[in-house]
């Protein structure tokens, strides 16, 4: 089953290996998928601390002068003017408004920026980038083979992370840090990057450190969480996590033929910046009615809606489902799924395996993220 | 690690015998695959099927998988628990997280089915 010579690995896939952690290939990488089991490492993350790694995603690295405005310029937020510390969300589009990818946008430095990319699109997203770099000003360096990355998640991830060594005396300024920012510091191996950052919807953190880091960070974490219940949670759990919470995954709620303002993260998308790839697509898709949304689904009938369905209105195809699990912590179906804008209540359904199971619209998102604030904070239900 | 008091099936579905009737689940394996369990759908007691007719689905987080008829015959009981607990699948699928019982209508077929070593070797063991 491990033998996957085509594979990429981590740093700590020998590890995960060795803790019995089931593997498979992910975005051309050997991933741990779980350990203990989705439900149990779900549970972990929502009301303790769990451990993941991320290593497989690109870290791509951006410097110069001409780095604010020209990523500014490829990006749907607005990310030229940020404060350094300061992290953006973003997709990037193409000239027609699809989405090569959704990303995070780090402000390291005056002129050192970082772009976080999703695995499987890392090839394509350095692919673009190369294609449109200017002749002089900007300078990038793609270190996703060198950078691990691993995140801390849960409503104790706050005491965990001040634990290690390593960020020993950054204690108070890591509680201090707000949603969406980053601090640096220097690790055995080089520079650490942390980030109040994370894909669960829960208080937590992303640790972007040097692969030789990578071992003795997640041990010391592992064994300093253990009287926090802290645990290592594959990537089988980081889907029902951010599925709940309805965050986007590309792949599912995006991709190149969707455009940001029908997979429902408009709010990345600044249309009033002057220029950036795929705004004049996108403001003619705002003026002439966004054509799709993502909503959300309870599926009231018997069965699991998976992506793909179909979604019935009155037995006419409206649309299909992006994601679609057993919520662990709602404990009933749901989906998300991709439809016509008109969308209603009235006599809808998914096609789960040929037959038409009832379901019904639901509030967006399932549950609440308690990324802000208080981070056992009660979630209000949908 | 494979027991030998019972059948077994290429979809891993095991089968026990006693008396005619058949008690049915699925293997260890099978359950390991599928990863936590959330619901588990089975006939009504009382219907007739044709071995290899599909009688049920698994459905676990991340996957759906059929649960076939390994023998011809009535569905004689439901196990309830089951239904009610799907998590029985994972937690003891040999025994308490069994599926269904069914009254023989062909033994002949039990000769089609895999011993415990044809199943061991069938997994690689």
């Amino acid at each position: 089953m491990n033998d996957a010579p085509d594979l990429k690995t981590t740093p700590l896939t020998a590890w995960h290996r060795a803790h019995g952690a089931k593997m498979v290939p992910f975005a051309g990488f050997e991933m741990p998928v779980q350990y203990e089991g989705v439900l149990a490492e779900h549970a972990c993350v929502r009301e303790k601390v769990g451990l993941f790694d991320i290593t497989h995603m690109g870290e791509i690295f951006v410097t110069g002068p001409g780095a604010e405005a020209w990523i500014d310029g490829l990006v749907t937020n607005r990310t030229a003017g940020i404060p350094v510390g300061k992290i953006v969300y973003n997709a990037m589009c193409r000239e027609d408004g699809g989405v090569l990818d959704d990303m995070l946008v780090y402000r390291l430095g005056d002129a050192e920026w970082l772009i976080v990319c999703n695995a499987s699109n890392h090839d394509k997203i350095a692919a673009w980038l190369e294609r449109n770099l200017p002749t002089e000003g900007v300078a990038m360096a793609d270190r996703s083979d060198e950078v691990a990355l691993i995140a801390v998640q849960g409503p104790d991830s706050r005491e965990l992370v001040g634990r290690v060594d390593v960020l020993a005396g950054l204690v108070e300024d890591i509680a201090a840090l707000d949603f969406y920012t980053a601090l640096t510091c220097d690790g055995p191996g080089g520079r650490w990057i942390v980030s109040r950052t994370g894909y669960t919807g829960e208080h937590g953190y992303e640790i972007y450190l040097p692969n030789g880091d990578a071992v003795a960070a997640w041990e010391e974490l592992l064994a300093k969480g253990a009287d926090l219940g802290a645990a290592p949670i594959g990537l089988a759990a980081r889907d029902t996590l951010r599925f709940e919470v309805c965050y986007c995954l590309y792949g599912h709620e995006l991709e190149e033929d969707v455009t940001p303002l029908e997979a429902g993260i408009g709010w990345a998308v600044k249309l009033k910046k002057e220029a950036f790839v795929g705004r004049e697509a996108l403001v003619a898709q705002k003026a002439g009615g966004v054509p799709r949304r993502i909503v959300c689904l309870e599926v009231t009938g018997r069965g699991i809606a998976r992506q793909g369905a179909r979604v019935l209105a009155g037995g006419r195809d409206v649309g299909f489902v992006t994601s679609g699990t057993f919520s662990p912590t709602l404990k009933k179906p749901l989906a998300m799924a991709l439809v016509e804008k008109a969308v209603s209540d009235e006599d809808l359904a998914v096609d789960i395996r040929g037959k038409a199971v009832e379901c019904r619209l639901v509030s967006f998102p399932f549950l609440a993220a308690r990324t802000k604030g208080d981070p056992r904070a009660d979630r209000t239900l949908s | 690690m494979v027991p030998d008091d019972r059948k077994y099936t290429q979809e891993h579905e095991w089968i026990m015998i006693e008396d005619g009737v058949g008690t049915i689940g699925v293997t260890d394996f099978a359950a390991g695959e599928l990863g936590d369990v959330v619901f588990v759908e089975l006939p009504e007691t009382g219907s007739e099927f044709s071995q290899g007719d599909t009688i049920g689905t698994i459905e676990s987080v991340k996957a759906v998988a059929d649960l076939y008829l390994p023998v011809s015959g009535e569905v004689i009981e439901v196990n309830q628990d089951v239904v009610d607990t799907p998590e029985l699948v994972n937690s003891d699928p040999m025994d308490e997280g069994w599926m269904i019982k069914v009254r023989l209508s062909d033994t002949a077929e039990l000769d089609e089915l895999l011993d415990a070593k044809a199943y061991n070797e069938l997994l690689g063991g």
